[in-house]
């Protein structure tokens, strides 16, 4: 029972992640390695509004989220977008990005471990387990933000032209869709997508300014795993290895220390039987 | 007597022709003098120090280099080679008590082998898919450390490495020696004609099979070549600081390494290695602020990157430096006609 929780939070925490990192991937083919910096930014505002400032905690989500939204447009617009031709250099300049929001975060709140107060209080027993209202709130919270983007991406025009470039800029770009001004939408959402995701699990964890690390490594399995650029992938392999993850923890001693491995060997495992992941389309050779 | 002072001519004429027509050649020249005199000015340990970490950090930039620079198999998990190398040549030194001269080149061995193990699978993959791939390495070779505490040492790492020489002249000399020779070997690799397909795979590895070559063999060689050097790398840090510790194989250590590289200008060689040691001594330098040390780090490399997104080194070089549009010979920037063929340089 316990596996089946902490699987099912970690891999929505993963999903929400890994699809916002394979948006801009697929749009702007940008790998935005800062991107789990901006959900530990997010936590922190929460912290801020919510236990410094006093504000409600619902609030303080909307405020951090705009906060976070605000902050990555910003980025890319003055340090991503001017050198966008060297993937290189937009490569090392999102590791820079998220190494000044770490030390950042380090200078004003210390290393010290945070906590943040949940929006309710409280558990029910289910089969001999507590289960905290957080969590399932937490778990609805992820259900209705991916319906949402679900929506958004099937259903709105917006949403065809961001899948219709991430299939095949030069065409989309032909077809009348502004290639640069879609990569800012784009950049927001998947911003905004890490930002709820920090706001969604804050009261279920502790803040760190090293905390960005380790989802960072496991998204990257998930968006790989789930073939980059297919948002079905990444809801699929995002609760495979939060399974995956859970299991390891409780089922083998020392667990803990491994739980980061089996997770990267099924990931390997899985390219070597199929080299575009799960539901990835193999990309057209790229000259 | 004679015959030496024409062998001194000939050396004279020598530099003067070919060193000292150009600045980058200059500049080079001079990093290998003050790096080899440097004992004779100050023997400051502390000094010493640094110089010789930067030189083990500047051998593994360049090996990174050899292979995501010229091949472009982005590698984010250099660490691993830089940790193999460096938990191989500790083991055997610690529990087999084989001697350093024999344990850098075995861990370098075993760097190669984990460059084949690792090479042949990611082989498969392209692009980010192959970068994010090869993250993933290092980090599942932590967690079989950490979980396996009695033969690795666990979180404290191999600790009681034997250093390889005694004195500070003697060990600054090594390593700085063997920074200097394996740099060279990196860029005659990559001036030959290995280096040449290598570069070739990068630009378009369609065109390079199609001119048949097997692709696949020459990218698995950079793979080893670049494990071999990394290798080597990790074993010197082991011997040097006396040990190995689960640090060589953090994400971050693979970060580093690529910023270093992308910062000094990929596909150069010589870019990496400057950059090590601009960028090094420059975050031991801020030693004295300690909170700000990583965030002056960050705000160094973003600000230089967006304004020279090529990388430092290769900047400058066009500063100095022109390419004669004929005869594509380079010349220092203040000649107005090429040095060899004297056409009008632009």
């Amino acid at each position: 029972m316990n596996i089946i929780i902490t699987g099912l939070i970690t891999g929505s925490m993963l999903a929400l992640l890994a699809i916002g990192f394979s948006l801009i991937f697929g749009v702007a083919r940008i790998v935005n390695i800062a991107h789990t910096a901006f959900y530990m930014v997010a936590g922190y505002c929460i912290y801020v509004l919510s236990v410094k400032l006093g504000l409600h905690p619902v609030l303080g989500m909307l405020i951090a989220v705009a906060v976070v939204t605000v902050l990555g447009l910003l980025a890319y617009k003055f340090l991503i977008d001017p050198i966008r031709e060297h993937e290189a250099a937009v490569l090392i300049a999102t590791i820079a990005l998220a190494m000044i929001f770490q030390e950042a975060m380090l200078l004003i709140f210390t290393g010290d471990y945070l906590t943040v107060t949940a929006l309710i209080e409280g558990y029910f027993i289910l089969f001999g387990v507590k289960i905290f209202y957080q969590q399932v709130l937490t778990f609805g919270v992820v259900l209705v933000l991916l319906a949402v983007l679900w929506f958004l991406l099937m259903k709105t025009k917006l949403g065809l032209a961001i899948r219709s470039t991430a299939e095949d800029r030069e065409v989309a770009n032909l077809m009348g869709m502004n290639d640069s001004r879609l990569a800012m939408i784009t950049m927001g959402i998947s911003v905004a997508l890490a930002g709820f995701t920090g706001a969604v699990i804050a009261p279920l964890t502790v803040l760190s300014p090293f905390m960005w690390m380790e989802p960072l490594i496991l998204m990257m399995a998930v968006v790989v795993l789930g073939g980059l650029g297919s948002i079905k992938g990444s809801f699929v392999a995002a609760y495979i290895l939060g399974f995956t993850e859970a299991l390891v923890v409780f089922m083998i001693p020392k667990g803990a220390f491994l739980k980061g491995s089996v997770a990267l060997t099924i990931m390997i495992l899985v390219l070597l039987l199929r080299p575009e992941g799960l539901f990835g389309i193999s990309f057209e050779e790229e000259r | 007597m004679v015959a030496a002072g024409l062998y001194l001519k000939r050396f004279y004429t020598v530099v003067r022709g070919e060193v000292l027509v150009l600045p980058s050649r200059v500049i080079v020249a001079l990093f290998f003098l003050v790096l080899l005199g440097m004992p004779l000015i100050s023997q400051d340990p502390y000094l010493i120090r640094i110089i010789v970490l930067t030189s083990i950090f500047a051998i593994l930039a360049a090996s990174w280099d050899l292979l995501s620079g010229f091949t472009g198999q982005m590698n984010f998990g250099h660490a691993l080679f830089f940790g193999v190398g460096a938990y191989a040549s500790a083991m055997l030194n610690v529990h087999l008590q084989v001697p350093p001269w024999m344990s850098v080149p075995l861990g370098a061995a075993a760097a190669v082998l984990t460059g084949l193990l690792v090479g042949i699978p990611c082989l498969r993959l392209k692009h980010t898919y192959l970068a994010l791939t090869t993250m993933a390495f290092p980090i599942i070779l932590m967690g079989i450390v950490f979980a396996l505490p009695d033969f690795t040492g666990g979180e404290l790492g191999i600790s009681g490495v034997q250093r390889i020489s005694n004195s500070l002249i003697g060990n600054y000399y090594i390593y700085v020696g063997i920074m200097l020779v394996l740099c060279t070997i990196m860029w005659k690799i990559t001036d030959s004609h290995t280096g040449i397909i290598f570069h070739a795979i990068r630009e378009d590895e369609l065109a390079v099979k199609a001119s048949g070559i097997n692709t696949t063999r020459y990218k698995l060689m950079a793979f080893c070549l670049s494990g071999f050097f990394a290798g080597i790398a990790g074993g010197l840090y082991a011997h040097y600081m006396r040990i190995a510790g689960p640090s060589t194989l953090e994400v971050s250590m693979s970060f580093t390494v690529v910023i270093w590289a992308v910062f000094g200008g990929i596909a150069t060689i010589y870019g990496p290695i400057a950059a090590v040691f601009i960028l090094f001594p420059l975050l031991e330098f801020v030693r004295f602020w300690p909170e700000y040390r990583m965030l002056i780090f960050a705000v160094v490399v973003l600000l230089t990157l967006l304004y020279m997104p090529e990388g430092l080194i290769p900047w400058v070089r066009d500063k100095i430096e022109k390419e004669c549009p004929r005869c594509k010979i380079r010349n220092v920037s203040t000649r107005k006609t090429c040095r060899i063929c004297t056409a009008v340089l632009d």
